[in-house]
Parts: structure tokens; C-alpha cells; sequence
């Protein structure tokens, strides 16, 4: 039961420089890593490739020893750093939710989702309250795998710890694997049950 | 010595329509008041959407037209006026954009970043984005080649380049791993250290109070706490505004406990203290007004029992 990609390489392009050559990790459920690298190394895009948005050239990303399923809800979701391009300016918030799947109610008590805000536009919430919405979109879709790419570098001290401690009680409740890039140590230590440098 | 930016009850408010072609005035930042001397490092902190960014744009006269402007902003003693702002912003005072969306996209960043001078500071844009860690060629490429942290690296070295004396640095850490952020907030310091300025507005408080003199706390619009850095690293009883203290405890390595509930919006903030309905220690009198900035142990404070 992992997710996992097996000697990865990508590049951007034909003749680009790879980004990533020959690279292995695995997340369990149930597991919190935490991925480390200094920026331009390439997390973006391993982050990307697991979570089916882009193929590697070589190598595989497998899901419980299968390739990603090419139809449906990816059961590897991933959360952006910056919620405000991850939303479509133009659907009310309570259709964003929708679209993932049923609305849990739980899950926006334990967000901290006012339900005013379902009917609101999201150039009308701040950064802070879109994250938690694209959060609660992640959960909801009931995928077993989230890539948290770092999803609370934008975010203030206070909004940063309300949301992951509503993403750590998911997390244990449903024995998620979750795949945290962060370049917080401290923050790290707060999550991860394992840290990885790439 | 006199303070090279000093800001007084500043207040911005966006025109906005309401229902139809009625409009009406939605105050963003209120009663903000802030003042930084050559050779300090001040920081601002605060809630997410507290209107940071908002007062950057409104040092360098970046505000949309739909903003008006009131209180008063002094640069060097003399007022800011639009007309200054224009002149001085690129030269005498610089910006470190928040969004990576503010390079050019169809200029490759050596060239982006050493502007219209002549001659080109070639040299000393190499040696900058070397001390910031971006790797040989990186001048060649096009923003969208540049990962987050490189692109965030670059806006760094392009603000440095003007050789401001009042340096606005707004988030300009975030996806920078650890080293790289320490080395961008060590040229900052560097900077105030040669009787230069810099405003520091970020997310990171950890990192920034270990470079900052002073930390100025932000919560829906206004200032709440002006503290010296000293007692942030000290802790949260070492503060006074319950808000700074929450923010303090809320960090992952002092507890990562968070308080509930939101911060209002602009155009629905309670009558008194913006703070007041999170507040532990609430009581009548601060819903009755808001509570003006009163001098506490070498900080300021917005809070009637801060102390």
C-alpha cells in the first residue's frame, strides 16, 4: 500500500537540462513525509509527476503497484502554494467544493469554514481562507494520497497551524500518506514522521 | 535621528460598487501608524489579507486608481506626494515585489534585472545573484525556466541593484530554502548597517527577528503591536498585544497552537477593537471604541490592558 515513483528522470522540452534524474522515494499510508531540497531542484515537479499532472520520461509513478488511473478523481491530490491560481475565479466557492465530491460537514468545522463563504466569489476571501478551501477540496474527494507543496509559506502563524492541525486529525483518522515540500525545519518536525532530502 | 519613512494614521479605502451604480468607500488599512530610522531593519508581521502588501504599494504610490489615500507619509521629512513617489521609487527607494508575476516574461532576467542603466551593472549583478545562490547561466534564462525560490532570488538582486536608501522587502523569502533565505535577510542587514533602511514584511518571523531592530504587528488594517525583535525572541509573555502573543505560540517551534476563528473583512469590522471577538481578555470597554496606540516598555501597543 504506497505511492510510489520508481527512477524517475523528466525534463522540460527535448534538449532541456533534467530536472530530476533517476529519482526513487515511496510515501505509505499512514506515513507523513516531509520533502527537503534547496529551490530549483526540482520538488515542483516531483510533486507534479506523482500527482499525475505531468510524465516522467523515464521511470514510473505507481499507485499500490499500478500506474495513476487515467479516468475519474486522482487518488493523488495536490494542494499549491498559492490557492488563489488552484481556484476558478469565476465558480462560487460551494461549486469548488461540489465539484470534488459530497460536502462533509467535518471537514469545514474542523477548516474552520464559515458557511457564509460557500456563496462567495474567491477574489472575495483572502489567501488564507481560499488554502482552507483547497483543502477541504483535497479531503473531500476522498483520495488516500495528498502532495502538500508548500501549501502554508504564504500564510501567517496562526492560519498556517489552524490548517494543518485540521490536515494532521484528517490525516490519522483516514491513514492518509502525505508528501509535505517545505523548507521549514521546525514545521517539518511539527509533521513529518519521516523527512527526505531530494 | 530623524526617521527617513515616517507614517501617520494612514488610511486607504477602495471605492467599490455596491448593487447597481450605487458605491461605497471600503476602508482597507485605518489609523496605521509606523516609523523606520537609517540603520534599521523593522519587520512587519501579521494575519494573512492584515493589508502588508497594501502599505507597500502605498509607500511606493502603487495603489490602484480606485484608492484613496489619507493620513500622512513623510520621506526624509518631507511629505511623500505623488509626484516624489514617482521620482524616487527604483532609485532612492526600491521594492521587492511580492508575486514572481512581476518579472517580465518575455525578457531574460541578467538584462530584466540591470534595468535601464547604463552603463549595465553587470559585474555587480553576477556577484549579487552569486551571493544568492542562483546558479551560472541563470541570467540566461526566461522567468518561466526559474523555479519559485529562483525567481523570488532574482526580484532580491534586482531591488539591490538600485542601491535604494529605504528598501521595502515585501515576502521575499518564501520558497528560498533555509541558507538562501538567511543569505537575502544578511544583505538586508547589511544594507541598514550602512545607515540605509529596510522594511521586512513576511511571513517568517522567526527568520526576521533574528535580523530586524523592531517588529511591527499587522491585524486587519492597523498596527496593533510595535515591538522591539528583542522581545519576540524572547517569547510571547515578553509582548504585548494578545494577538502578537497568539501569533507567537502559533509557530511550530513554540507549540503550533492555533486560536480560533478568522480575522474580519474590511467593510465588517466590529466597533471596537478589531481583535475584540477573538480576544481571551475582552471586556465591554473594548467594544465600546477603538483603542488608541499607547507607549508600553519601549514598544506600542493597541490594547487597553496591554502591558
Amino acid at each position: 500500500m504506497a505511492l510510489e515513483a520508481k527512477n524517475v528522470s523528466f525534463r522540460y522540452g527535448r534538449r532541456g537540462p533534467f530536472v530530476l534524474e533517476d529519482v526513487s522515494l515511496r510515501v505509505e499510508r499512514g506515513e507523513r513525509v516531509a520533502l527537503f531540497a534547496p529551490s530549483g531542484r526540482g520538488k515542483t515537479t516531483l510533486a507534479l509527476l506523482l500527482a499525475g499532472y505531468a510524465r516522467p520520461q523515464s521511470g514510473q509513478i505507481l499507485l499500490e503497484g499500478k500506474p495513476l488511473p487515467e479516468t475519474g478523481v486522482c487518488p493523488v491530490q495536490l494542494i499549491w502554494q498559492h490557492p488563489e491560481k488552484a481556484i476558478n475565479p469565476r465558480w462560487r466557492l460551494r461549486r469548488v467544493l461540489e465539484e470534488s465530491g459530497a460536502i462533509h460537514e467535518e471537514d469545514l468545522v474542523a477548516l474552520g469554514i464559515e458557511r457564509a463563504w460557500l456563496d462567495r466569489f474567491p477574489r472575495e476571501l483572502s489567501g488564507g481562507e481560499l488554502q482552507r478551501f483547497c483543502v477541504a477540496r483535497a479531503l473531500c474527494s476522498g483520495a488516500p494520497y495528498l502532495i502538500l507543496d508548500e501549501i502554508s509559506t504564504m500564510l501567517d502563524g496562526i492560519t498556517q497551524a489552524q490548517i494543518w492541525n485540521a490536515l494532521l486529525e484528517a490525516a490519522e483518522a483516514r491513514s492518509l500518506g502525505l508528501l509535505a515540500v517545505t523548507h521549514n525545519p521546525a514545521l517539518a518536525q511539527r509533521i513529518a514522521t519521516r523527512t527526505v532530502e531530494l | 535621528m530623524q526617521p527617513i519613512l515616517e507614517i501617520q494614521d494612514l488610511r486607504v479605502s477602495f471605492r467599490m460598487y455596491d448593487r447597481g451604480l450605487a458605491q461605497r468607500d471600503l476602508a482597507v488599512l485605518s489609523d496605521l501608524t509606523l516609523s523606520v530610522r537609517p540603520g534599521e531593519v523593522v519587520a512587519v508581521a501579521g494575519s494573512s489579507g492584515s493589508g502588508k502588501s497594501l502599505l507597500a504599494s502605498a509607500i511606493l504610490g502603487l495603489l490602484p486608481a480606485n484608492a484613496t489615500v489619507g493620513g500622512e507619509m513623510r520621506y526624509k521629512g518631507e511629505p511623500l506626494t505623488q509626484d516624489r513617489q514617482k521620482r524616487l521609487r527604483g532609485s532612492e527607494i526600491a521594492l521587492v515585489p511580492q508575486s514572481v508575476q512581476y518579472l517580465d516574461p518575455l525578457m531574460k532576467v541578467g538584462p530584466q534585472a540591470d534595468g535601464h542603466r547604463s552603463p549595465r551593472p553587470v559585474e555587480t549583478r553576477r556577484r549579487l545573484f552569486s551571493r544568492l545562490g542562483l546558479p551560472e547561466g541563470t541570467e540566461k534564462l526566461y522567468p518561466f525556466q526559474l523555479s519559485g525560490g529562483m525567481a523570488r532570488r532574482v526580484l532580491v538582486a534586482t531591488a539591490l541593484l538600485a542601491d535604494a536608501q529605504l528598501l521595502i522587502a515585501d515576502e521575499p523569502t518564501p520558497g528560498m530554502s533555509l541558507d538562501q533565505a538567511l543569505e537575502a535577510l544578511r544583505l538586508f542587514r547589511g544594507m541598514a548597517d550602512e545607515g540605509r533602511a529596510v522594511v521586512l514584511i513576511t511571513h517568517d518571523v522567526d527568520l526576521a527577528v533574528a535580523f530586524a531592530d523592531r517588529v511591527a504587528v499587522f491585524y486587519a488594517g492597523t498596527t496593533v503591536e510595535i515591538a522591539p525583535a528583542a522581545d519576540f525572541r524572547a517569547g510571547a509573555e515578553a509582548l504585548r498585544h494578545p494577538y502578537s502573543q497568539a501569533l507567537w505560540r502559533a509557530l511550530p517551534q513554540n507549540g503550533f497552537v492555533p486560536i480560533p476563528g478568522f480575522q474580519p473583512y474590511a467593510g465588517n469590522l466590529p466597533r471596537g477593537c478589531v481583535f475584540a471577538p477573538r480576544c481571551p481578555r475582552r471586556t465591554a470597554a473594548c467594544e465600546a471604541g477603538v483603542p488608541p496606540m499607547r507607549p508600553v516598555r519601549g514598544g506600542e501597543v493597541r490594547c487597553l490592558y496591554g502591558a
